[in-house]
């Protein structure tokens, strides 16, 4: 048989294999090494799971569609570094299931933004950002100050997020283990039995709303925006440590 | 004729083709409505009006929703389903099943839009579907590989046609994209949450191999399928080159999978990845222009019509923009222009060079040719195609011209230095800067939706037509036979 692209054209399940061989190629060949390339993430210390609090204000942070307008991902840039700190790190979004590096600057990049402002600014800020920034074009956010913030299902999330590889304990085994790797105190944030009473402890921890009489969704909020870009010591590191890894 | 028209509604399943058109509209018509509406709270933010539904953050992806899979997969199924029937000369394999896909369909865009105006999101772009969602998506989506293939196995002609392939291969391709990008696990049973299977840097590589590809296979193959069938059948002339469509259609599905990555230039993602991404994005040049190139030429010898025939005006400007944007998309994926463009509204305007210009065009074109065959009658109103083109056009050149003012001048205020190497500008004010592209890009939104009203309207009055000669069509016959019975 003569080999032509007629005995291709002429068979559906011959053109459905070689299209599915042609187009898996690509997503092979740079995705899965992404598992395997030990460089791909930076060996750093710092860098640890969401407290229960942090993540209920990361489904926020989601549910609101802040990564439309922010980004979480700075880059190697003289300007990002004068502007924003140094550039982020793969390490850094490691435990973020989804990834909330974001495509779009409408604002400003918020991968380090914790604790660069005060929780009373962040407050202040969502509930009208023209308070504190008077050309802003971000929207007003005061239902984060009125509603309550739900928290009957945070060990439900932390369960599921267990399962997608995130080290949350659950059994006194792996609550060891985060106590080695994080130390007593983060280790008990991230053990699932006692999820409700750190996420409680932790709201009222600090005054994040200007109200700790109220647990709302803007106390969860800002305590995630004040994590967000503080969890490595870059001090630590020498300069051009971080470069090897790129 | 009207015999064998008669014959044509028989002979294949032109009921499903007629429901998908119509939600294609209307889908478009809502899609673009809410995009013009996101485009005017960025404009002026009071229109946020502090209602949380209707924020910008949770309305952007109704808007992105509502126009790729609202309208372009309504669209696509519409003329998917039409082509592999006239191409095959076979009527669509299962009604049931066909029946299905738009059901399903149509419900998986109608829940996740309700969903994301209440806050419900898986948060990554183009794929906010929740949990629930995607598996109807799923199992929609095997039914319409299996009627498409179905249909394609009872052709009456050896050959499967060119357009068929790139359908076929969009709906592999988009089978795949899916499937993978969405696993995640969720909350609870009756929990609307789920959480992504991948992380950081690898979520990051799955998600842009999923964003481009949905903009690749999605946006691009499968609306090359609609093209070839669409601009010979309005032309009344063969494709340029055969051989061409063998070359840019295998070129075009091995290449699109690998550029995902220049998404992510100068972000976490190692260099290696996002470096083979930008090389075969600058390679994935060629066989788009290869695509542009074998529509276009297929007007050789006929060009005339594109003064006489508003249909082939929609059709060739939607080739020329294909054409614009794709060497944009290369330019785009260079890392020093990347550098400026990337998190900027160049690439907004990029994105909607092809989504307007591209895609919408394409459709709109290969539909004001569709509906009257459908429908078996004469388009109500030539004219307002000619209306409904210039708005459109005049449209796209606003909004993209915005864009590059918006996006190149952000990305140069945002690194620039005084003498004295401090940074020239606060990010604030290059929001200041944006204001006006950002009321032209809205005014250019307006533009564009009135388009579609005008043509809804000429949609509209055709369909209506139809009826009436349809009513009285029945009515002549009936009084014949009954003066024969007499």
């Amino acid at each position: 048989m003569k080999l032509s692209h007629e005995s291709i054209e002429i068979n559906a399940g011959l053109m459905i294999v070689l299209t599915l061989i042609a187009i898996s190629i690509g997503g092979l060949v740079e995705i899965v090494p992404l598992y395997y390339i030990k460089d791909t993430i930076e060996k750093v210390d710092g860098v640890r799971p969401y407290t229960p609090l942090e993540q209920r204000g990361r489904d926020i942070y989601i549910r609101e569609g802040c990564y439309t307008c922010h980004s979480q991902m700075i880059r190697p840039f003289r300007d990002e570094h004068m502007r924003y700190g140094h550039y982020s790190l793969a390490a850094e979004s490691k435990y973020d299931h989804p990834f909330q590096w974001g495509s779009k600057r409408t604002g400003p990049d918020l991968g380090r933004v914790g604790r660069k402002y005060s929780n009373a600014w962040h407050t202040q800020h969502l509930n009208n950002p023209r308070d504190v920034v008077p050309e802003s074009i971000m929207p007003n956010y005061p239902w984060l100050l009125r509603n309550e913030l739900d928290y009957a299902d945070v060990a439900d999330r932390m369960r599921a997020l267990k399962v997608v590889g995130v080290p949350y304990s659950e059994t006194e085994e792996e609550y060891l283990a985060n106590v080695d790797q994080f130390g007593a105190t983060m280790a008990e944030q991230f053990d699932i039995n006692r999820a409700e009473l750190s996420l409680l402890a932790q709201a009222q921890s600090e005054d994040w709303d200007g109200d700790r009489s109220r647990l709302t969704e803007m106390d969860a909020l800002v305590a995630y925006l004040q994590v967000l870009g503080t969890m490595v010591d870059f001090t630590q590191y020498d300069e051009g440590y971080f470069a090897e890894f790129r | 004729m009207a015999h064998s028209a008669a014959a044509a509604t028989t002979q294949y399943n032109y009921d499903i083709i007629k429901k998908f058109a119509l939600m294609a509209l209307l889908w478009g018509l809502l899609g673009m409505s809410a995009g013009t509406y996101i485009a005017a709270e960025l404009a002026f933010p009071f229109l946020n009006f502090d209602i949380a539904e209707i924020t910008f953050g949770r309305l952007r992806p109704v808007h992105t929703t509502l126009v790729i899979f609202g309208f372009g997969g309504s669209a696509l199924f519409a003329t998917s389903y039409y082509v592999v029937q006239r191409t095959c000369q076979a009527r669509l394999a299962s009604d049931w099943m066909a029946n299905l896909t738009f059901w399903g369909w149509q419900l998986s865009v109608l829940i996740g839009i309700i969903g994301y105006v209440n806050g419900i999101t898986e948060g990554k772009e183009y794929a906010e579907f929740p949990w629930y969602v995607d598996l109807l998506i799923t199992v929609t989506w095997v039914l319409y590989l299996l009627v498409f293939v179905m249909t394609l196995m009872r052709r009456s002609q050896p050959h499967i046609y060119v357009a068929n392939w790139f359908y076929l291969a969009f709906i592999l391709a988009t089978a795949i994209l899916h499937v993978f990008r969405n696993l995640s696990v969720p909350v609870g049973l009756f929990n609307t949450t789920s959480y992504s299977l991948y992380s950081g840097v690898q979520d990051a590589m799955v998600q842009w191999w999923y964003g481009h590809n949905a903009v690749g296979f999605f946006l691009t193959a499968a609306f090359l399928g609609m093209m070839y069938y669409f601009v010979p059948k309005q032309a009344g002339r063969p494709i340029y080159s055969y051989r061409l469509s063998i070359i840019h259609f295998w070129a075009l599905s091995f290449m699109y999978m690998w550029v995902g990555g220049h998404h992510l230039h100068w972000t976490a993602l190692p260099d290696w990845a996002s470096s083979l991404a930008a090389a075969f994005s600058i390679m994935l040049l060629l066989p788009s222009w290869g695509g542009m190139i074998n529509g276009i030429m297929t007007l050789s010898g006929a060009w005339e019509k594109l003064r006489t025939d508003p249909i082939m005006l929609f059709l060739i400007t939607a080739l020329s923009f294909y054409g614009m944007s794709t060497f944009e998309g290369p330019m785009m994926s260079l890392k020093s222009v990347n550098a400026l463009s990337h998190y900027t509204d160049w690439t907004v305007g990029h994105v909607h060079s092809g989504a307007l210009g591209w895609v919408a065009m394409i459709s709109f074109g290969s539909f004001y040719h569709l509906i009257p065959r459908l429908w078996e009658t004469r388009l109500y109103s030539v004219k307002l195609v000619y209306v409904h083109f210039w708005l459109a056009t005049i449209g796209i050149v606003l909004y993209i011209a915005s864009m590059w003012v918006s996006g190149i001048g952000q990305g140069l205020m945002l690194r620039a230095f005084d003498d004295y190497g401090n940074l020239a500008y606060t990010f604030i004010e290059s929001v200041v800067f944006m204001h006006w592209p950002l009321v032209v890009r809205m005014i250019g939104g307006m533009f564009f939706v009135s388009g579609v009203v005008v043509m809804a309207v000429n949609v509209t009055m055709t369909i209506r037509n139809a009826k009436l000669e349809q009513a009285a069509l029945e009515a002549k016959i009936a009084a014949k036979l009954a003066k024969a019975g007499a």
